[in-house]
C-alpha cells in the first residue's frame, strides 16, 4: 500500500513525520532561548550529544529504561543551566553576533571534551533499540519509534502552547521575547524567564536525544550535530522569534529530509544541505528584519 | 608626518611574521611543520581581518574561500599524469590544465575573490546575526559541494600528490604579502570609509558612503587573500574537505577574536599567540619537556584550551588582547571599539 500520488510508501512517510517531530522539538528549544536571550545556540547539538552519552551510560550500567531516560534528562538540564550561568549570562548585554561566536566556542569545547573522554568511536546506547522494530497497522508496518516520536512531539508542543498562553510564566516569556526591556520595566523577572526558557529548551533537547538514540545507536562526539545544523536552518526559515513558525520550520526540514533521504538516490540526496542552506540565504535576504530583529533593529536597512 | 607615524602599523606585524619565520628556520624539521602551519594561519586570519575587522560584520564563511583556493591550486598543480588516478571524476578541461606554483596561487586568489564577489553581491546587505547565519550557510554549501562534487576535485578524499612547494620562505612571503595588502587596504580611503561605517553606520551613510559597496570591496579583497592562503595551504598538506570546515573556521575566528579583531596587529598577534598555544598542546599529545617536566596531554586538549580561552576573552575582554589597537608612534591614538 502506498501513497500513490506522492509515490511514497507509508514507512517513508512515517520516517518523515518522525524526523519532522524530532526536529520540531529541537526547533522550539532553539527558538525559545532565542526569544528571550537573542541567542542562537550553536551548542544545542552538544546538549543533545550529552543526553545521548547519558543514555549510553544508562545502558552500560543496565539501568531500567525509565531511569536512564531520567538520568539523561538530568544531565542535559544541568549542562544547559551551567552553560547559561557560565557563558551566556556574562555575555547577555553583548551583541547577538558576539553571543553567536561564544556559543560556537562552547560547542567546540563540549564536542572536544566528549571526543577526549569517550574516544572517536563513542559509546553504544542500545537500551531503546527495540523501538526500532515495526508495529503492524493492518498490513502496513510502521516503526514504533516513529509513532512514539510523533505522538510525544505533538503532546509536548501542545503542553508548551498551554504553558505559553495560560500561565504567568508563559505570559512573561512571551512578553520578554517581544521586548525584553519593556517587559522588565513592567515587572517581569529576567532571570526567572531566562531560566524557564533554558530549562524547557533543555527538556526538548533531552527528548530529542532519546529519540535520536534509537535511530543512531552509536553515540559519538558528533551525535546530533548535523541534525542541529539542519534545525538551525529550519528555524531561520520558519522564523526564530515565534514558537509556531519555528516549529513549522523545524518540522518541514525534518519531514523533507526524512522523505527525500528515503526516496532520492544517494547521488542526489547528498546535495540536500546545499538546497537547504541556499533557501536559508534567500529567506534572510528577502525578510532579514522580519526574521531576526525586532522592529527598528536593522540599523543598516533603516538608514 | 602621519605616514611615518603609521609605519609601525605595518612594520610590527611584518616583523612578528619575520621573527616567526627565522625561529622556524632554526628548529628541527619536525617542529618546523608547526611554524609552517602558523604562517598559513596568519595569512587566513589576516584575510578574515580585512573584512571582519574593518566592517565589524561577522563572517563564518571565509573558510569557503580558503577551501576554494585550496581546490583551485591543488587541481592545477597535481602532476598531469597522476590526475586521472587521483581524481577520476575530474572535469575534462581541468584534467589537462596544469600551471606552476606561483601561477596556481594567483589563480587561487582570483577564484577566492570572484567567489567572494558572487557571494557578497547579495549577502553584503546583511549585518549582525543575519550575516553570521548567512555566511555560515555559505560555508555549509561550499563544504557540501566540495565534498561530493568529484568533477572539481578529489571529493571526500585527501588532496594527495600535490607538490609540496610551500616551504618556510614561501609561507613567510605569502603571509607578508597578506599583511601588506591588509595594511594598504586599511590605510586607503576605502578602508577608512568602511571603518567609518563600522563605528556609526548612520553618520557614515549621511556623509555619502555606500555601506554596501564598501563592505563588498572588503569582502572581495578578503576573499582573494583567503583563496591565496588556501592555495598555500594545499601546497603544504594533503588537505581534504572535512578539514576545511567547522574546525578551521572556529580556530581562525578564535585567533582573530583573541588577538583583537579591530586591528591588523591584533590579527597577526592573535594568530601567532593562539597558534603557539595550540601547537604546544598538539605537540604535548606526544609528550613535551617543560622545564624538566615531561608533559603529556590527551588528544583534543588543544581544542578545549582554545575554546575556553576564546569564551574567556569574549567575556572579559571582547575587543581582544590588543583591544583593537595598532602599535603606532605616540600622538595618534587610533583606539577603536570593534564588534568582533
Amino acid at each position: 500500500m502506498t501513497l500513490a500520488f506522492l509515490n511514497l510508501s507509508w514507512p517513508v512517510f512515517a520516517n518523515g513525520l518522525e524526523f519532522g517531530g524530532i526536529y520540531a522539538l529541537m526547533a522550539v528549544g532553539i527558538g525559545l532561548v532565542f526569544g528571550v536571550l537573542r541567542l542562537v545556540n550553536f551548542a544545542y547539538g552538544q546538549l543533545i550529544m550529552a543526553g545521548g552519552f547519558a543514555l549510553a551510560y544508562g545502558s552500560q550500567w543496565n539501568l531500567p529504561n525509565w531511569l536512564s531516560i531520567l538520568f539523561s534528562f538530568g544531565v542535559v538540564l544541568v549542562l544547559s543551566v551551567a552553560m547559561d550561568r557560565l557563558v551566556f549570562r556574562p555575555l547577555r548585554t553583548h551583541s547577538p553576533a558576539v553571543m553567536l561566536v561564544a556559543t560556537f566556542a562552547v560547542a567546540f569545547v563540549l564536542q572536544n571534551i566528549a571526543q577526549l573522554a569517550f574516544g572517536t568511536f563513542g559509546k553504544s546506547a542500545g537500551a531503546l533499540a527495540s523501538l526500532d522494530a515495526p508495529w503492524d497497522f493492518g498490513g502496513v508496518e510502521i516503526k514504533k519509534i516513529a509513532v512514539i516520536a510523533v505522538a510525544t512531539a505533538a503532546v509536548c508542543l501542545v503542553l508548551l502552547q498551554l504553558l505559553l498562553t495560560r500561565t504567568s510564566l508563559g505570559l512573561h516569556m512571551r512578553a520578554a521575547s517581544m521586548d525584553f526591556r519593556t517587559a522588565q520595566l513592567l515587572g517581569v523577572r529576567a532571570n526567572r524567564v531566562i531560566l524557564g526558557a533554558v530549562v524547557i529548551s533543555a527538556l526538548f533537547a533531552a527528548i530529542s536525544a532519546v529519540f535520536l538514540s534509537v535511530e543512531v545507536i552509536q553515540v559519538t562526539s558528533t551525535f546530533g550535530l548535523s541534525d542541529t545544523i539542519f534545525v538551525l536552518a529550519g528555524v531561520v526559515l520558519g522564523g526564530l522569534n515565534r514558537p509556531i513558525p519555528a516549529t513549522l520550520g523545524g518540522f518541514s526540514i525534518g519531514f523533507a529530509s526524512g522523505i527525500l533521504g528515503g526516496t532520492l538516490p544517494a547521488n542526489q540526496s547528498q546535495y540536500l544541505p546545499t538546497f537547504l542552506f541556499a533557501a536559508v540565504i534567500v529567506v534572510l535576504l528577502v525578510r532579514p528584519n522580519g526574521l531576526f530583529t525586532r522592529a527598528g533593529g536593522g540599523v543598516v536597512e533603516r538608514v | 608626518m602621519s605616514t611615518l607615524r603609521r609605519l609601525p602599523e605595518l612594520l610590527v606585524p611584518a616583523l612578528l611574521v619575520l621573527g616567526t619565520t627565522l625561529l622556524g628556520l632554526s628548529v628541527s624539521s619536525y617542529l618546523q611543520a608547526y611554524f609552517l602551519d602558523t604562517l598559513i594561519k596568519v595569512a587566513i586570519v589576516v584575510a578574515l581581518y580585512v573584512f571582519i575587522g574593518n566592517s565589524g560584520v561577522l563572517s563564518f564563511g571565509h573558510v569557503s574561500f580558503v577551501a576554494l583556493g585550496a581546490w583551485t591550486a591543488g587541481v592545477l598543480t597535481v602532476p598531469a599524469d597522476q590526475k586521472g588516478a587521483i581524481m577520476p571524476g575530474l572535469a575534462h578541461f581541468l584534467l589537462h590544465t596544469n600551471v606552476g606554483n606561483v601561477a596556481s596561487l594567483a589563480v587561487a586568489a582570483a577564484v577566492g575573490a570572484v567567489a567572494a564577489f558572487a557571494v557578497g553581491l547579495p549577502l553584503m546587505r546583511l549585518s549582525g546575526l543575519a550575516a553570521g547565519i548567512a555566511t555560515f550557510a555559505v560555508l555549509e554549501i561550499t563544504n557540501n559541494l566540495l565534498t561530493y562534487d568529484q568533477s572539481i576535485g578529489p571529493g571526500e578524499n585527501a588532496f594527495s600528490s600535490v607538490p609540496q612547494t610551500t616551504g618556510m620562505w614561501q609561507a613567510a612571503i605569502g603571509a607578508l604579502l597578506c599583511v601588506a595588502v591588509a595594511f594598504v587596504y586599511r590605510s586607503s580611503r576605502f578602508g577608512r570609509m568602511l571603518r567609518a561605517t563600522r563605528e556609526d553606520p548612520a553618520a557614515a551613510a549621511a556623509t555619502g558612503i555606500s555601506i554596501y559597496r564598501q563592505r563588498l570591496l572588503a569582502f572581495v579583497i578578503s576573499g582573494g587573500l583567503a583563496g591565496f592562503a588556501g592555495g598555500m595551504y594545499v601546497h603544504l598538506l594533503p588537505l581534504q574537505a572535512a578539514g576545511l570546515h567547522l574546525d578551521l573556521t572556529f580556530i581562525t575566528l578564535a585567533m582573530l577574536i583573541v588577538g583583537g579583531s579591530g586591528s591588523l596587529l591584533g590579527a597577526v598577534a592573535g594568530a601567532l599567540a593562539v597558534s603557539g598555544l595550540y601547537s604546544f598542546f598538539s605537540a604535548a599529545t606526544n609528550g613535551v619537556d617543560v622545564l624538566g617536566w615531561n608533559l603529556t596531554v590527551p588528544q583534543g586538549t588543544a581544542e578545549i584550551v582554545l575554546g575556553v580561552l576564546m569564551a574567556f576573552v569574549l567575556i572579559v575582554r571582547p575587543a581582544g588582547l590588543t583591544g583593537g589597537r595598532e602599535l603606532s608612534l605616540p600622538r595618534r591614538d587610533v583606539r577603536v571599539e570593534a564588534e568582533p
